[in-house]
Formats: C-alpha cells, structure tokens, sequence
C-alpha cells in the first residue's frame, strides 16, 4: 500500500517533496540528493518535463528511486501524450510497483525550451484523473478489460490563491469526483492564504498539503510575485531577505520556509506539505529540521 | 471566414525561380477581405512579379476559387494562355489555391499562409474562433469556445497557468476558461461549468473530413 496514502488517511502529518529529473543523462546529483530526503518524506514527487522544458522521463526517474528506497509520486502531465500514452505511462508505472500519481493539464509548450513542439492536450488534469480511476476498475478507457489491474493513491495541484477562486474551487472539486484523494497547492508564504483556502473548502473531503518553496533572494521573491500565477510574497519577507547578508540568505529561507510549517502545522491549515526546493533538494531535511519535522 | 496572410514575396520569388511566364490567381471572398488576394493585391503583384523580370500573362479574381466547379468555368478564360504559362501563383486560401491546381495543368504556388477561421472584428482585424473540430462545443459554454479560445483546448475548465485573467501562452489572450466562467455566472448557468465533461472524441475531426449532402438525402429517404 501506498506510504503517502497510509500516512495521511492515518491522520498523520505528510510530507513530499519535490524533484526535477536532470536535463541529460548524469542521475548522480539527484540520487545524491534522494539519498539525503531518504527516511524524512513520504513522498517525492518527480516532475513531468516541468515548465515543458525537455529532462529524463518522470517514469524511468521514479523507477530509479523506487530502487533507492523512496516513495516516487509519479506526475504525469497532459501536453505530452494522448489517451494512448497517459494509459499506458500508468499501466507501466504500476508494473514498476509505483503506487502514488498526480494528473496535471501540464505548462503549454510555448513557455517552455521546445517552443515549436506540438502540444497534445488530449485530455487535461481532470480527464487524467478519470483515466487513472477508469484502469484502476480494471478497464481502459473504451471499457477494455485489462490483464491486471494498477492501484494508485491518486493526487492533483490546486492554486489557493487564484482569481476567480471560485473558478479554481470548482474545478478542484471535478478532480475529486475524477478520483483525486490529496492536492499539493502552489507554493505559499503566508498563512492568510491558507486561512481563506482552507475555509474556501472545508466541505470537500480530500487532504490538503501545503506548497513551501524556499526563497533564495528578495529577487527570487519579486520574481515569483510577478511571474507565478497564483503565489504571493509578502513584502515582509522580502524585506527580511533583503536585510539578510547575501551568504546568509539561503540559509535565512530554509529558516523561514521551516517557521511557516510549523505555523501551519500548529494551526492545523494543511495535512501535511509539498517542499519544492527547485534543484536544491538536498536542503529538504534541512527545512524539515528547522520545521521540527 | 478563412483568414490568411500574405508569404513573404522573397518566398514567392524562390518558388517561381524557374518560371518566366507566370497567370496570377486571387479570390473574391476571404482573401479579398482579407487584403491577400483582392483586386489590388492581385495587381500588386503582378507588378511586382514584372519587376523582377517575369511575365505575367493573365490576372483573374475567382468567386470564390474554393468552388470547384466555378474555378474550372473561370479558368477557361486562359485557355491559350495556359498552354504556354510556366506556373500559377495563387493569392486564394490553401483551399482555394488547391482548387485551382485541380482544374488547371501548369504548377500552382501558394502566394498566402492560411492562418485559421475567424472572425472579422473590424476591418483588417482578425481574431481565430473555431477549430472545425467536429463537434460543436458552444451549447454548454456560453458560446465561447474552449476548443479555440483556450490555447490547451481544455473541457474542464481554467488550468493554474492563468495570470491577472491572462493565459500563460500569451498576455494578449484573456483566459477563455475566464471569460467563460464570467458569462456563465451572469447567464446562472454556472452549473454547465460544474458538470464532468469526459475526455473530447477527437474522431470527430480526423482529416480529410468529407460530407455529401446527396447521399445523407438519399439515407434519410431510404431510412
């Protein structure tokens, strides 16, 4: 049975992380760093050609660390395949003993380093979701009865700070009906966001994992705040990054991305958190200690 | 209506590379509204073409070049002319240009990319509103469609990529799933947004597409 699944129907706290295969085929650093979250989450998410920039396939990079002991939460992201493929990514993951996937419509092609690729969209995150609960009932998406049947605990993302939220809530409750049992969020900094989000949807039964990206600089902050739909910084924590000396301020967004789990563990915001160090993995149990995780 | 633009003229001038004696083609619809292939446009580049050396034996403006059987009638005007014209450069749509090389003998060169199906907002100012994808998807969101409007195609609604009511692919685009959810709201047909929308049936839209009106006739009488 799924760890993630277990963990968080258990009530316990949950913890993921996240990891972007390598752009080429040198896995050394990325199994460096699997090895350093080894034991602390219980699951690690692996990216499906994030921001549509071309890596190692989610699959074979979750297999390698399904090897090295972890928990993979395989992503599989709608741009790139059709009904076709996304099946047959799932019936393969679960032949590799991947128990955890996460449907995304995925970034359009345009935003990423192929531009000229042909984007897919066959289906997006909703009908991914209702691909995997289709094969998990034993049948392909034409009512096909499989040899062998896969098992997912199954997950999707949610933006809690998206205007309309309306818009996005209902959408969020869709990938539930499609099958979705736990959403990571975008990464957020304060807990008024969550706050409202988790008010916004007390009345849908899933589990809720808070999205914590670490700031590197006051840059960083100001970047994501124009550029990243959805997250918000406040100016207070720029501010602090900005009157950090500059070879402290890793280390001052470690500290700070620990204060906010814990904050939102005390005050029950989330059932657990999504840590997306973006290439800086190996810092993850780094937050997780400053969290008291 | 058909929107296209015109190609470059150094594209045009390589594919007639090897051609001196050259009839230039328009159409009397899309492409004359569209600026490409009208009257003046035409005229525009036979002069052009003379310019550069070539000759132009004839000009005409086909209404529309799309319909075969017109196109075929018009250009026996050329009769003489076509047995000695080297190519045909034709400033009609990529339908229309395609039209014209079945009913005549000499090369056909396309002087015009087809863009997509829009709509004429004003004049000289075109915006893509449907896909042909087969299956009209208007009825359930507020005639605004998802298949064009939103740059993923989506069916289920906004993805998290947009920004100020902006789509990811581009700050020019309004997010249709938006855009929709707004009118549907004002409409109180919210409802329609709520409702799980299975996977599109793209077998719908395979190409070449082909409908004969005679013979659905003649399986409604027959039914």
């Amino acid at each position: 049975m799924s760890l993630l699944k277990d963990v968080l129907e258990r009530g316990e706290f949950g913890v993921t992380a996240e990891m972007a295969p390598p752009k080429g085929t040198d896995l050394s650093h990325l199994l460096e760093c699997a090895r350093a979250i080894k034991g602390r989450v219980h699951g690690v998410n692996v990216t499906d050609f994030q921001s549509a920039v071309l890596r190692v396939t989610s699959l074979v990079t979750c297999k390698l660390l399904k090897d090295e002991g972890l928990e993979p939460i395989l992503q599989v992201t709608g741009r790139d395949r059709n009904r076709i493929a996304i099946q047959g990514e799932l019936l393969g993951a679960s032949v590799f003993g991947i128990e955890n996937a996460l449907g995304l419509t995925g970034d359009h092609t345009v935003v990423g380093d192929h531009p000229q690729a042909k984007p897919v969209f066959d289906l997006d995150s909703v009908g991914i979701l209702q691909a995997a609960t289709t094969l998990m009932s034993g049948k392909d998406m034409v009512g096909i009865e499989l040899q062998g049947t896969p098992t997912f605990y199954l997950g999707a993302c949610v933006t809690p700070r998206f205007d309309p939220m309306e818009a996005q809530i209902l959408k969020m409750e869709k990938k539930i009906k499609a099958g979705a049992k736990f959403f990571q969020t975008q990464a957020i900094y304060d807990l008024d966001t969550m706050r409202e989000f988790i008010e916004k949807t007390k009345h849908l039964d899933t589990k809720i994992l808070a999205g914590i990206i670490p700031l590197k600089s006051a840059g960083m902050a100001k970047f994501m705040n124009n550029n990243v739909p959805g997250v918000f910084v406040p100016d207070e924590l720029i501010e602090r990054m900005k009157n950090t000396p500059k070879e402290e301020r890793v280390e001052e967004g470690i500290k700070m991305a620990g204060e906010l789990i814990r904050q939102l563990r005390e005050e029950g915001l989330c059932d657990g958190v999504h840590i997306m160090a973006i290439g800086a993995e190996e810092n993850v149990p780094r937050i997780l200690d400053a969290a008291g995780l | 209506m058909i929107i296209s633009q015109n190609k470059p003229f150094e594209e045009v001038l390589a594919f007639l590379e090897n051609s001196e004696k050259i009839i230039i083609v328009g159409c009397s619809e899309c492409a004359t509204v569209c600026k490409v292939g009208g009257e003046t446009e035409v005229q525009e580049m036979k002069e052009m073409l003379e310019e550069e050396g070539k000759k132009v034996l004839g000009t005409t403006i086909l209404s529309p070049a799309c319909n075969l059987l017109n196109s075929r009638k018009d250009m026996k005007q050329f009769k003489e002319e076509l047995k000695e014209t080297d190519a045909i450069l034709s400033l009609a749509c990529g339908d229309g240009t395609q039209t014209v090389a079945k009913v005549a003998k000499p090369e056909v060169y396309p002087g015009s990319d087809t863009m997509f199906i829009g709509e004429i907002e004003r004049i000289g100012q075109f915006e893509e509103a449907c896909k042909a994808c087969g299956e009209c998807e208007l009825g359930w969101t507020a005639a605004i469609c998802p298949i064009t409007k939103c740059a993923k195609g989506l069916v289920n609604g906004p993805c998290g990529g947009a920004k100020d009511k902006k789509c990811e692919v581009s700050n020019d685009n309004d997010c249709a799933w938006l855009l929709i959810y707004d009118k549907l709201k004002d409409l109180g047909k919210l409802e329609n947004m709520m409702s799980m929308r299975e996977p599109k049936n793209f077998e719908k839209g395979n190409a070449p597409r082909r409908i004969n009106l005679r013979n659905q006739e003649k399986e409604t009488a027959n039914a």
